[in-house]
């Protein structure tokens, strides 16, 4: 009886501390893109107990990502910080991330971050090829200054990995899309 | 100085460097072009690209070594191997040439290497599956961008189209080597790590074939010069590029920041 009771009381304090890390990783933000928490951005995988600690699944986005490393660091100090520690990072690369993994939470903040976030992935990740044509009406892009969907991307690529370069014809300012992998 | 390391020879190890350092030095080219590329949008777009590739081969040079066992990381890999120990294929490590070179190689390395990808996603090393199926939505990304360019300069002005013809002419002597099989292709096909290079040519010529066409230039034909670098013998190139790559870690050993 009273070991059952104890059990269960590991089970809660340990379902307490999951949620904590959860809630603590909701105020890790991503280095490149700091209006989205790591949360938002879909890269953590799992939070799983590890003897005292915790461990912290990650998904890389891009390969070569240089904020991948930056992300860990950041992980490990707030989950030490919020006093849930020994905290460890491992990394699963599948199955690959993808931004259909931001939540619409996420969606919401990068459009008002002033980034076009990504579209749903194509089935499959079947990407026509097509060369030179830019402006095809069912691609364009909401301008997350004024809304219009008179935009043209300017570059495939942008600041960061993971994101392609536009501008918007009706109010004339540039702006950054997430690009849907 | 630091000395170089020695690899065990390993079919599966080799296997996984071919590709491996086909990204480093494909990346460590396109790096060369940070500005000094035609236009800001294509100097971004080739750096961006060379941090994906040095991306993907920081992953198989990790894998590589993993499976090696001698207990070598990514860096003493990338940085403390002498020439013969790199296995490359020969294409990526030619000089970076002009503009409608760079792209054109960056369409023809693209392409082999997404369909490799596409494969490898498959293979029955859960590791090497793992790398390959985030590293082919990057590679479709590449060579979506490159092919563009190459239509656009074949099928641009009398002058960008010279350049790229120079280019296809120069390049396609590199390719058969690619399709060559060998045991160590032979042995990957075998243990089910992935597939006979061979066994892309068909759907990589097929591929090219569609961009060539679209960027209205011919299709060379085959020729008998085979490269040699997948098998460790390089061109003379090869000795300057790791000169330059490896400079820091040979003259400060295990140097950080």
């Amino acid at each position: 009886m009273s070991a059952a009771l104890c059990d269960d009381g590991i089970v809660t304090e340990q379902a307490g501390r999951l949620q904590a890390a959860w809630d603590v990783l909701d105020t890790v933000l991503d280095p490149e893109v700091p209006a989205l928490s790591v949360r938002d951005l879909g890269i953590v995988r799992d939070v799983l107990p590890d003897g005292a600690g915790l461990e912290i699944v990650l998904t890389p986005t891009y390969s070569g990502c240089p904020a991948t490393e930056v992300i860990e660091r950041d992980v490990l100090a707030a989950i030490e910080h919020a006093s849930l520690g020994p905290a460890k990072v491992t990394l699963r690369r599948a199955p690959a991330w993808t931004t259909d993994w931001i939540s619409a939470e996420g969606k919401r903040k990068l459009f008002e971050y002033g980034i076009a976030p990504p579209g749903p992935v194509l089935a499959g990740g079947v990407v026509p090829i097509r060369f030179a044509r830019r402006r095809q009406a069912g691609e364009r892009l909401a301008c997350p200054q004024c809304g219009s969907l008179q935009t043209e991307r300017l570059s495939a690529f942008g600041s960061t990995a993971c994101k392609s370069l536009y501008r918007c014809m009706a109010c004339k300012e540039p702006f950054e899309h997430f690009k849907p992998i | 100085m630091q000395a170089s390391i020695r690899l065990e020879r390993d079919p599966a190890v080799q296997y996984l460097l071919r590709i491996g350092d086909t990204c480093l030095i494909l990346g460590q080219r396109l790096a060369e072009w940070c500005g000094h590329a035609p236009i800001l949008e294509e100097d971004i777009a080739l750096t961006n690209m060379a941090l994906d590739l040095v991306g993907q081969a920081r992953a198989l040079l990790t894998h590589a070594g993993r499976i090696e066992g001698q207990g070598h990381d990514e860096d003493q890999l990338a940085f403390l191997r002498d020439e013969r120990n790199y296995f490359n294929v020969t294409m990526v490590e030619l000089p970076r040439g002009d503009f409608a070179f760079t792209v054109l190689r960056n369409a023809m390395v693209a392409t082999l290497l997404k369909l490799l990808w596409e494969r490898l996603a498959d293979s029955n090393d859960a590791e090497l599956a793992a790398i390959a199926g985030k590293a082919v939505k990057e590679a479709r990304y590449h060579q979506q961008h490159a092919a563009d360019w190459v239509v656009r300069l074949g099928d641009g002005t009398a002058e960008s189209r010279r350049r790229t013809e120079g280019a296809l002419k120069q390049l396609w002597l590199y390719t058969a080597e690619w399709f060559e099989s060998d045991p160590i292709d032979e042995q990957a096909r075998a243990s089910g790590l992935g597939p006979r290079w061979a066994e892309l040519r068909e759907p990589w010529q097929a591929e090219m074939a569609a961009i060539l066409d679209d960027a209205t230039l011919a299709m060379p034909a085959d020729c008998a010069f085979r490269s040699t670098g997948r098998s460790g013998l390089h061109s003379e190139h090869m000795g300057y590029i790791l000169t330059t790559m490896q400079h820091l870690q040979r003259s400060f050993p295990g140097g950080v920041w």
